[in-house]
């Protein structure tokens, strides 16, 4: 009995290994991709999207014949990490992606709390990094590796500051975010430096936050009741913003709410239900009335996949083009990865007007695009465009 | 603050400490009658919750598999407590019956149950995870939600039920550990283990009781935290299982009555913390608060230090 579980765990040892060898001998012509990804975790939508909009690309440039770099062929490889959507995950999923599998170049991780500490372990073992998601501008501060899909919070935070004043005629605000995430604390603290700059210093009443996991709002929201602000702002993710909401609701609260990009997630408007109709937010793209390339991408996801992408998923196809072009910008591929990465980060800093499904973008020297918001109002359960923002 | 401020707060605390509190009195029952701290409870608040996704949007008529016909809301209500409580307090059996049952026979230390509980929480969660995927899920509209307004003040019917239901089934546990000859046999095994079966009363079956009913009280919470906060995942149970844990401790391990009123104090401590003060610093004052009462009275408030037979 004993002998036999020895010799089974033994080959199944042994087969992993020799697949583990196989795909590490697999090299050749082709370009290794690591997707850092949040397949697991509080925030799994994201990284399915993510996910199925890089295999897709892949897909589609390889059955095309793969890439051109300096008159020879390669095929692209996605080799997909999980990060579990939290810090650590993050970080040990770039480790591995940059030290053991040998990628070239990394997409992802999404959301800001991910990014920013996987852009450090990209930076320090000099890899180039894009993440298609994230808008805190630690990200990529400082970081010469380090580039993202984008636009930033300090952008997002006025835009959404200037609308609400002017759409709702509101003087004062209130905010409720997750305080130990990266990216609602950081876009919470813009917004309030835009709102008190054009309504001057206690314009925004209530400034609330809550931790990672909650699910009762209860007191913030009666203390925002309370406090008689026109307008809430609320930075959360999908798996939040239907709680606040039907709990804003519940306590008979009638004010505008307004989100940032964080919302344009297909799953919001399920969870949601009818309760976040009429409430607006900032978002990179909107998939209903999209023209053009936008729209093939859409239509293409939409056959796969059978549901209409997210922002996230439009922002991990450019973020591929551009790894793609950076690629191609390079020239040669030497095989040594030192140079190549080298090689490929000067190529995609020197992107410039490049024409995107999320709009067109040129990258400043801190390796963020310079490009424009949308505003999206959520009506009979679908995101339609309201207006745009431009830096 | 005005008045209106404070007895919105009030109710708040009341429906968030009587979640603390149905969820930490299984905490208390399985430690009250096998000194184990069982803390796979906050994942079996999840499964609860889950089974009462399930039957609640089959029998609403929302899943996949269609009933022909509709049924009216009394059926659905009383049908989806009970059967969720059935399936739930199944779970908590099974549980017993796999990790601790087979433990204690072979006479293992404690720690050991303390850490194969940790171990099974982590197996129903991630087991869940594997199984479901990791996409949130919506719980069905059991109740038609119907807000009140008086003056300042805004109550959801959901609001009242959370509270009511409580009250009720603490009322009814209660009675069963006090009054019944199943809870005498409880109440006898957690005074003296040794001379219980020596009463020809079997030990075994009065642990699976216990189980029973802790796992049918987290199932009662499960379907209405599902209500109140419609979204479930599948790690929910760990956050909101450590802190009624934390409110059991409090009002003493062991007792029904230190359950309740730690679930509540965590409760309000929680929520008047985040409404009058920053709500930053909500949950470090929260326990901050606990970590005094603690200090005060080691055994919590409603506990009795246990001197080790020899």
């Amino acid at each position: 009995m004993k002998m036999k579980l020895v010799v089974t765990i033994v080959s199944v040892l042994l087969v992993t290994a020799f697949f583990a060898s196989a795909c590490a001998a697999g090299g050749g012509d082709t370009i290794k991709i690591g997707i850092n990804a949040e397949i697991t975790g509080d925030k799994p939508k994201v990284g399915e999207q993510s996910k199925f909009a890089a295999e897709m690309y892949v897909k589609e440039i390889n059955e095309a014949g793969g890439i051109d770099v300096g008159g020879k062929n390669y095929k692209l490889e996605l080799v997909i990490e999980d990060n579990n959507a939290t810090a650590e995950g993050s970080a040990g999923a770039a480790n591995k992606l940059i030290s053991q599998d040998n990628i070239l170049a990394m997409v992802g991780p999404n959301p800001s709390n991910a990014a920013v500490p996987a852009g450090e372990v990209a930076n320090n073992l000099e890899t180039p990094m894009i993440s298609p998601w994230s808008t805190n501008p630690n990200t990529t501060l400082n970081r010469p590796w380090v580039f993202r899909t984008p636009f930033l919070d300090p952008f997002q935070g006025p835009v959404v500051a200037n609308f609400a004043s002017a759409k709702f005629n509101a003087t004062t605000a209130c905010v409720l975010f997750d305080i130990a995430s990266d990216y609602p604390k950081g876009l919470a603290d813009n917004f309030k430096e835009a709102w008190e700059k054009l309504h001057g210093a206690g314009s925004v009443a209530k400034f609330e936050s809550f931790t990672t996991g909650d699910q009762d709002f209860s007191a913030q929201l009666t203390s925002i009741k309370s406090s008689g602000c026109e307008v809430l702002f609320t930075p959360q993710y999908y798996q939040e913003v239907p709680l606040i909401v039907s709990q804003a609701k519940d306590l008979g609260m009638d004010i505008p709410i307004m989100g940032s990009d964080s919302w344009g997630d297909p799953q919001l408007l399920e969870l949601c239900g009818s309760d976040c109709e009429g409430a607006f937010f900032s978002t990179h793209y909107v998939a209903n009335g999209a023209t053009g390339a936008t729209k093939d991408f859409i239509d293409k996801y939409n056959a796969a996949y059978n549901y209409i992408p997210g922002d996230v998923a439009a922002l991990t196809w450019d973020s591929m083009m551009i790894v793609t072009q950076a690629i191609k910008n390079c020239g040669t591929i030497t095989g040594n990865l030192t140079e190549d990465r080298t090689c490929v980060r000067d190529g995609m800093a020197k992107i410039k007007d490049f024409d995107g499904i999320t709009g067109n973008m040129t990258f400043d020297a801190q390796g963020d695009p310079i490009k424009c918001a949308v505003i999206v109002e959520i009506q009979n359960s679908e995101f339609i465009a309201f207006d745009s923002a431009c830096p | 603050m005005t008045l209106d401020f404070f007895i919105q707060n009030f109710i708040n605390a009341m429906q968030w400490g009587s979640f603390l509190a149905l969820i930490a009195v299984g905490y208390t029952l399985v430690y009250g009658v096998l000194l184990l701290i069982n803390f796979a409870h906050g994942d079996i608040f999840m499964v609860g919750a889950y089974t009462g996704y399930f039957i609640g949007t089959f029998l609403t008529n929302n899943f996949e598999i269609k009933l022909p016909f509709d049924l009216p809301s009394w059926v659905v209500i009383p049908v989806t407590i009970v059967a969720t409580m059935f399936i739930t307090a199944l779970v908590g059996v099974a549980i017993e019956r796999i990790a601790y049952r087979p433990l204690r026979n072979r006479g293992a230390h404690r720690l050991y149950l303390v850490i194969t509980a940790l171990m099974f929480g982590l197996l129903l969660e991630y087991g869940n995870l594997a199984l479901l995927g990791a996409s949130d899920r919506q719980f069905p509209n059991l109740f038609d939600k119907i807000i009140y307004s008086i003056g300042g003040i805004t109550v959801t019917n959901i609001k009242i039920y959370v509270i009511l239901l409580s009250f009720l089934s603490m009322g009814i546990l209660w009675w069963i550990v006090q009054k019944t000859r199943w809870g005498m046999a409880m109440r006898a095994i957690s005074y003296d283990r040794l001379a219980v079966p020596l009463m020809g009363i079997s030990v075994d079956q009065i642990i699976l009781f216990t189980f029973v009913l802790g796992s049918s009280m987290a199932a009662l919470a499960g379907i209405m935290y599902g209500t109140a906060f419609p979204i479930l995942r599948f790690n929910m149970g760990m956050l909101v299982g450590w802190q009624a844990f934390i409110a059991a401790v409090v009002g003493g391990i062991g007792s029904i009555r230190g359950a309740m009123v730690g679930g509540y104090i965590l409760g309000f401590t929680q929520i008047f913390v985040a409404a009058f003060l920053p709500s930053t610093y909500r949950d470090l004052i929260a326990f901050v608060v606990l970590l005094l009462i603690l200090a005060i009275k080691p055994t919590g408030l409603f506990g009795v230090p246990r001197r080790t037979k020899v």
